[in-house]
């Protein structure tokens, strides 16, 4: 069975066996339906706090489905594709997200890393600082010594089988009906137990707020039919944001085209977050 | 090739601080202590008498304050009960409320019957407020005629069977919560939760022989000499299990020499080599086995015997503390881009400070002797 976020690649050439497949596809989601409905049901009658489930500040900016347009039964589901091959390192992605999400300094919502392989064999891996290089402390490069250097941006992965969300022992990491995987600050107790979890180390606890934080693709931007900030932000458009389950869409299209690839694959986490171009030193 | 060093910029702190690691230290600590009261009740070794209700109510007396440590590394510690309320099904953490709870009920309820003659006893015959104390205690149950002790024994027996499950699962349980997490290559092997609970078990009788010793210190007694060198064989089997499974654990990952073994190994070479090479396995494991090697032959003073089991204990305990450290501290001193390594500079003070955490793990010891002073640890009428 196809995953969400790589549905679009692949495509069944015997008809039947897709039509066979869209049925039982069919059967699964109203069975899930019907099992979500019931044991919603239940759990809101036996544990109040529930109901306030999604109270969180990052579902109350927006409403789940406000102004975002659907296809079909279910909501729209969304991808993020970063393009390696295309970023530059302005930084630019990063301001925009912290001042966008009032992330507090030391804290990371996204990073872009810089891998730099010399003729010698080294390789090093530093961060792009936010100020731009002319402001950093990062040892200059001789241009000569360089065998080929790249960016590396890195946000939440929003993973289909995320760890965090596994673990989190209050249910305050869940997953949207679009498949953002979210955070509710209000019930977060800040164990940092999902921070462990990720293996991607895009989770943190807010030094403000005591509460795990994490990018959420500016959820509450994309409801409002806008862009993620650092999507915005990107001057080359390394980073792109859209829906995936429309094969129209520029995500779709792209992720059609060329071979993407995601981090950490051998973990199954299922990321949704893709990448182009990514090197196999990139951890 | 060689490669420089890269952090995460979320890794440079260590999330779970010493609190994590003193969680699972008293959580082995109860389910060791209760293992031996068990040892008597259920497997009936007559030999371990003198200890039974002092391990019962060790196990007690930690157990209160095992979520401290837990409720001091929240940053959010008023939403704790969000933990019952809203539980996640999926999160192997979620379970820990009820299983906690459940076990200090379990705890309670047989701490109570067995100390219930003496408490029936004192309630009768002592005036004033020590009387009021014990009249409370006995919850107004004052029948110890044959027949009801004899449904006390039954249920002390039945609550020690299901309680020795319940320690399995509590502490087993603490060693899953490391173990299940796939992103770090040093918690997630399928052996911690084993290594979490055979090391518990370690602590345990280690803490036992050493409250032991201090309470016949305290009162002048010579300690009993069958009871002391049976604790340490026990402590001496379990210690070579203990640290067979530890090692166990390393040589795999090192024979398998995965993708992030390069960052395990210097992990081991460069930034644990006092806290397990030193401390854990030299002064920890290599020690105290030949000492209790020594300890355990039948024709040793038992003087010498008492001495060197003591000192064995006090080693096992520091052994169990900084494998809990490696495990909870040297698994967040990696950064997950497995290219670079962070530091932990242990606080003095603070929330999550050394001091903090001297000050809990202190704290079991003082309700310990609290409690040695309302009811007799040394010994009681059937325990």
């Amino acid at each position: 069975m196809p995953r969400k976020n790589d549905h679009t690649n692949r495509t069944c050439d015997d008809t039947n066996c897709k039509c066979e497949a869209d049925e039982m596809q069919l059967r699964r989601e109203f069975l899930q339906r019907i099992a979500t409905v019931s044991f919603g049901a239940m759990t809101l009658t036996l544990f109040p706090a529930l109901a306030s489930h999604g109270g969180g500040e990052v579902v109350s900016k927006a409403g789940l489905a406000g102004g975002t347009p659907t296809t079909g039964n279910g909501p729209p589901i969304y991808g993020y594709l970063v393009d390696t091959e295309r970023c530059i390192g302005t930084g630019k992605c990063l301001t925009a997200c912290r001042v966008e999400n009032e992330v507090p300094e030391g804290n990371y919502r996204t990073w872009v890393e810089r891998y730099i392989h010399f003729k010698d064999g080294e390789v090093r891996v530093d961060l792009v600082p936010e100020s731009g290089y002319s402001a950093s402390d990062l040892p200059s490069v001789d241009p000569e010594s360089v065998e080929r250097a790249y960016f590396v941006p890195k946000t939440c992965n929003h993973c289909d089988d995320a760890p965090c969300n596994q673990v989190c022992p209050v249910h305050a990491s869940f997953t949207s009906p679009e498949g953002f995987e979210l955070i509710d600050y209000e019930r977060c107790i800040g164990c940092a137990y999902c921070v462990q979890a990720c293996p991607y180390g895009v989770r943190f606890i807010n030094s403000e707020t005591g509460t795990a934080d994490k990018c959420t693709w500016c959820y509450h931007r994309v409801m409002r039919d806008e862009q993620p900030a650092c999507v915005e932000a990107c001057p080359v458009g390394a980073r792109l944001f859209g829906r995936v389950d429309d094969p129209e869409s520029e995500i779709s299209k792209r992720i059609a085209e060329i071979p993407t690839q995601v981090l950490k694959e051998h973990l199954g986490t299922h990321p949704k977050t893709r990448y182009v171009g990514l090197s196999e030193e990139v951890t | 090739m060689s490669e420089s060093s890269f952090v995460f910029p979320n890794d440079p702190h260590v999330a779970c601080s010493i609190m994590i690691v003193l969680y699972p230290y008293i959580t082995g600590l109860v389910a060791g202590a209760f293992v031996v009261s068990a040892l008597y009740h259920v497997f009936h070794q007559e030999v371990l008498k003198p200890v039974a209700s002092l391990a019962l109510v060790t196990a007690l007396c930690f157990c209160a304050f095992a979520t401290l440590p837990l409720l001091f590394h929240l940053h959010h510690p008023e939403r704790a009960f969000n933990i019952m309320f809203t539980p996640n099904a999926t999160s192997a953490m979620s379970g820990f409320g009820f299983i906690y709870n459940f076990y200090m009920l379990l705890l309670v309820v047989e701490v109570w019957l067995v100390f219930r003659p003496t408490i029936v006893e004192r309630a009768n015959s002592y005036e004033g407020f020590p009387g009021f104390i014990y009249r409370v205690l006995s919850l107004g149950v004052r029948e110890i005629s044959d027949g009801a002790r004899a449904l006390d024994q039954w249920l002390i027996r039945a609550l020690a069977i299901i309680g020795i499950p319940a320690a399995c699962v509590l502490h087993g349980y603490v060693g899953f919560l490391f173990g299940a997490v796939k992103a770090n290559p040093w918690w997630s092997t399928a052996l911690m939760p084993v290594v979490f609970l055979v090391s518990a078990i370690v602590s345990g009788i280690a803490a036992l022989i050493l409250f032991y010793l201090f309470l016949c210190w305290q009162r002048r007694e010579q300690p009993d000499a069958n009871c002391v060198r049976a604790l340490s064989r026990y402590l001496w089997g379990s210690l070579i299990v203990a640290v067979t499974l530890e090692m166990l654990e390393l040589v795999h990952l090192a024979y398998e020499s995965g993708a992030e073994w390069h960052i395990l190994s210097t992990l081991l070479t460069k930034h644990l080599v006092v806290s397990y090479g030193v401390v854990q396995v030299l002064i920890g494991s290599v020690c105290p086995f030949f000492l209790l090697m020594i300890a355990t032959r039948p024709k040793l003073p038992p003087r010498l015997m008492t001495l060197l089991s003591g000192l064995a204990g006090a080693l096992v305990l520091v052994q169990v503390f900084a494998m809990r450290w490696n495990v909870v501290v040297g698994g967040q001193l990696f950064s997950k881009s497995f290219r670079g390594f962070v530091e932990y500079p242990l606080p003095w003070g603070g929330r999550e400070g050394l001091i903090t955490a001297a000050v809990i793990l202190v704290l079991p010891l003082v309700a310990l002797s609290l409690v040695s002073k309302i009811l007799p640890l040394w010994h009681t009428t059937d325990a």
